[in-house]
């Protein structure tokens, strides 16, 4: 049974708080973090994007993976911030990572699910014997344009996964995928920003294809929300997820520990994802994962995990990503955050 | 009347059809002589003009003459108006009135809705819709002494009957500390003051008096019809706490149906926001001048209160499809006057009003319905 081998998340140690955006453009921060439920975000440093990321993630994967690099076969980067529009992040993480010359690489978008779909098609790779061991990254800097509600939760981090058939600390149990046209949220080639289509992104996009993978995932499984220890969704904000679990039968304490937007903000491509680290970095032998990810325009991916007993061997071979979320912060002016997102103009 | 909401999945077409073909069904025909279509403006929220053409298309009755009418908030109200005098005039036997408005086709519906005050000399200058209200709400608490707290009220009366109206747009009830912490838009006015962003249609069919029976077993009449303007620009009113156009297109309405304000059993009036309904009431003459505020606190205009006003939930609850509401607010009376109200019928009622109201009250249409 294949499954993942190893994983790592990574989040820049910069932070902004909502107060700091909110007084920027004359907002309620109050009222913005009663509706949203995010407090702070991550920031990425100067020196910082989705392949710095990637690698950082990457590393952690591979420490706990506990396999020789150039045995992976593929490597798939999902995020909606790749610093080329033509060239893969993937070419340059193969090589900081230490990955062989005889691998399958290529750079995947789909909003904040290509991450997501990265991983099943490792997975996919894995499990159909094409390679022994493939991995799949999520990772994102994405921007939010200024004074747009997005300011407050457009943030950076990623998570990486390595997948094979042996030494699994998490096996697939299930997959599945929900795909229609649904054009919430988009940004054309050469804009700065994305767009989006306001309350279209929540009942017609991220509900209808959240909960339509959930329940495809749950009837593929024969499983029911009572038979999971947790349950990650994708988190655009805090408030989200939480509705989403509410409305399938998931308890508070199943979703509090993948939870980790509030902190962190909207990773995108590494939003479900990375809270499938926080899980893993806790979970104990014999618990089932249920996670349900999004990407606008939309689909949702839908994965059900267990856990082996191999997990508790390999926890501690890389930092966790309440190491990086909790700790070292560094809290930036607005002044601060522009300057390191590049939103102020200067002289070419 | 289609449900009143955030329908994603019905367009301008949709609803014209939805609501077109359901009252031909109701009422057993399936032609009319004429088509009115009252609609604000699809042409900025969808980019749709010749809304009439695409109704009489869209309900499958082609080569009947339509048009829209529009006059902002009040699009709907005076459209019927229209229907009515087609009719009373014997150019036609059976007009179908329909008001219609799309809205969640864009994200931000300010823009749109800012054309029903004076573009050039308000809109231009940064005022929108909430902070219009917000001046007028501002002078009559001046004047008059209305509180925030009346205005809750109104607030709570709207959410408590909408949360029984299977259509409406809200169906929950909200306490006084909801309307108090809800984010302020344009002080006093907070987002629980203020009706919400709403798709949705409603059609009446029309006929003769004499010929209603053969369609109805109970019809409504339309005992009066009264119309007024006033000044665009708020800032040209006599007195901001006052709407001249409702007091005499009430009053109109009044002369036409032979009654009184105290012969009124039941009222839709427009809260657009909920000064707007304690202003609405007294220019009405449900009250007298300036007592709007205490006759909410008094519970006089609730359920079971001296004069019931908004027992559909209002637009706050119910929803506010620009285009639609005149055309609902008549539906909601028509079912009232026929005993099918249930939780929200006020008993015995017999004789009833609607009142719309367009911009911050340049225009307003009233409607004074009978039983027969």
């Amino acid at each position: 049974m294949s499954g993942i081998v190893g994983y790592g998340a990574y989040v820049p140690r910069y932070r902004i708080k909502a107060e700091e955006i909110a007084a920027q453009w004359g907002k309620d921060a109050a009222t913005i973090k009663r509706g949203l439920l995010l407090a702070e975000k991550t920031v990425p440093g100067p020196d910082e994007d989705t392949i710095t990321i990637s690698v950082q993630a990457g590393k952690y994967a591979l420490a706990r993976a506990g396999i020789d690099p150039t045995k992976v076969g593929a490597l798939y980067i999902g995020s909606e911030s790749h610093p080329y529009a033509v060239k893969p992040s993937g070419t340059v993480v193969l090589e900081a990572l230490g990955l062989g010359h005889d691998i399958h690489v290529a750079d995947y978008e789909f909003a904040c699910k290509a991450g997501s779909e990265s991983m099943f098609v490792a997975y996919g790779l894995v499990e159909a014997g094409l390679v022994e061991y493939a991995m799949g990254i999520g990772a994102d800097t994405s921007q939010g344009a200024p004074s747009d509600a997005l300011e407050f939760s457009a943030a950076a981090g990623g998570s990486a996964f390595v997948f094979g058939k042996e030494n699994v600390v998490a096996e697939v149990l299930g997959t599945v995928s929900y795909t229609s046209d649904t054009p919430d949220f988009w940004r054309r080639e050469h804009a700065h920003y994305p767009r989006h289509g306001s309350r279209y992104t929540g009942e017609p996009a991220y509900f209808r294809h959240v909960l339509s993978a959930a329940k495809m995932l749950l009837e593929q499984t024969g499983l029911e929300p009572k038979d999971f220890k947790y349950a990650i969704f994708h988190m655009p904000n805090g408030k989200f997820p939480l509705t989403a679990g509410r409305k399938l039968g998931f308890t508070r304490e199943q979703i509090e520990t993948g939870w980790v937007v509030n902190t962190m903000g909207n990773t995108y491509s590494g939003s479900s994802p990375t809270g499938l680290v926080a899980v893993l970095d806790e979970a104990r032998p014999g618990d089932r994962i249920f996670m349900v990810s999004f990407g606008s325009g939309a689909g949702s991916d839908g994965f059900a995990f267990q856990v082996t007993d191999r997990i508790l061997e390999v926890r501690d071979r890389a930092p966790k990503l309440r190491d990086h979320l909790d700790r070292n912060k560094v809290y930036l002016t607005y002044g601060q955050y522009v300057k390191f997102r590049r939103k102020i103009r200067m002289n070419e | 009347m289609t449900p009143f909401g955030e329908l994603w999945d019905r367009s301008l077409r949709n609803l014209l059809a939805d609501a077109g073909r359901a009252a031909l069904e109701d009422a057993g025909i399936d032609r009319v002589d004429s088509l009115l279509v009252g609609n604000m403006t699809a042409g900025m929220f969808v980019g749709q003009e010749h809304v009439g053409a695409m109704a009489a298309d869209a309900m499958g009755l082609l080569g009947v003459p339509a048009a829209r009418i529009e006059s902002a908030c009040a699009s709907g109200a005076a459209a019927l108006r229209l229907g009515f005098f087609e009719v009373a005039s014997g150019a036609a036997d059976l007009v179908m009135v329909c008001g219609v408005e799309k809205m969640n086709d864009v994200t931000d519906a300010t823009d749109a809705l800012a054309a029903a005050s004076d573009r050039e000399y308000e809109a231009y200058y940064g005022a929108t819709f909430p902070s219009l209200y917000a001046m007028m709400a501002r002078a009559h608490m001046e004047k008059y002494g209305t509180t925030v707290e009346q205005l809750n009220l109104v607030s709570i009366k709207a959410h408590r009957l909408g949360a029984k109206n299977p259509l409406a747009q809200f169906r929950r009830e909200v306490t006084m500390k909801d309307v108090e912490n809800s984010p302020m838009v344009a002080e006093p006015l907070r987002v629980m003051h203020c009706s919400p962003v709403t798709d949705g249609a409603a059609a009446v069919i029309l006929c003769p008096l004499e010929k209603a029976k053969d369609f109805n077993a109970r019809p409504v009449k339309i005992a009066g019809i009264g119309a007024a303007t006033a000044s665009l620009a708020l800032h040209d009113r006599t007195d901001l706490c006052s709407l001249e156009a409702v007091r005499l297109a009430g009053q109109r309405a009044y002369e036409m149906a032979g009654r009184k304000p105290e012969d009124i059993d039941v009222a839709e009036v427009h809260d657009c926001f909920a000064i707007a309904e304690i202003m609405n009431i007294e220019a009405l003459g449900f009250v007298p001048e300036g007592k709007g505020g205490p006759a909410v606190e008094a519970g006089e205009t609730d359920l079971g209160g001296r004069i019931p006003v908004n027992m559909s939930g209002g637009l706050k609850s119910k929803g506010h499809p620009v285009g639609a509401t005149g055309v609902a607010q008549v539906v909601e009376i028509y079912h009232q006057l026929r005993g099918e109200s249930g939780e929200r019928q006020v008993d015995g009622a017999k004789v009833g009003l609607a009142q719309n109201m367009g911009g911050t009250g340049a225009s307003s249409v009233v409607h004074i319905l009978e039983a027969i």
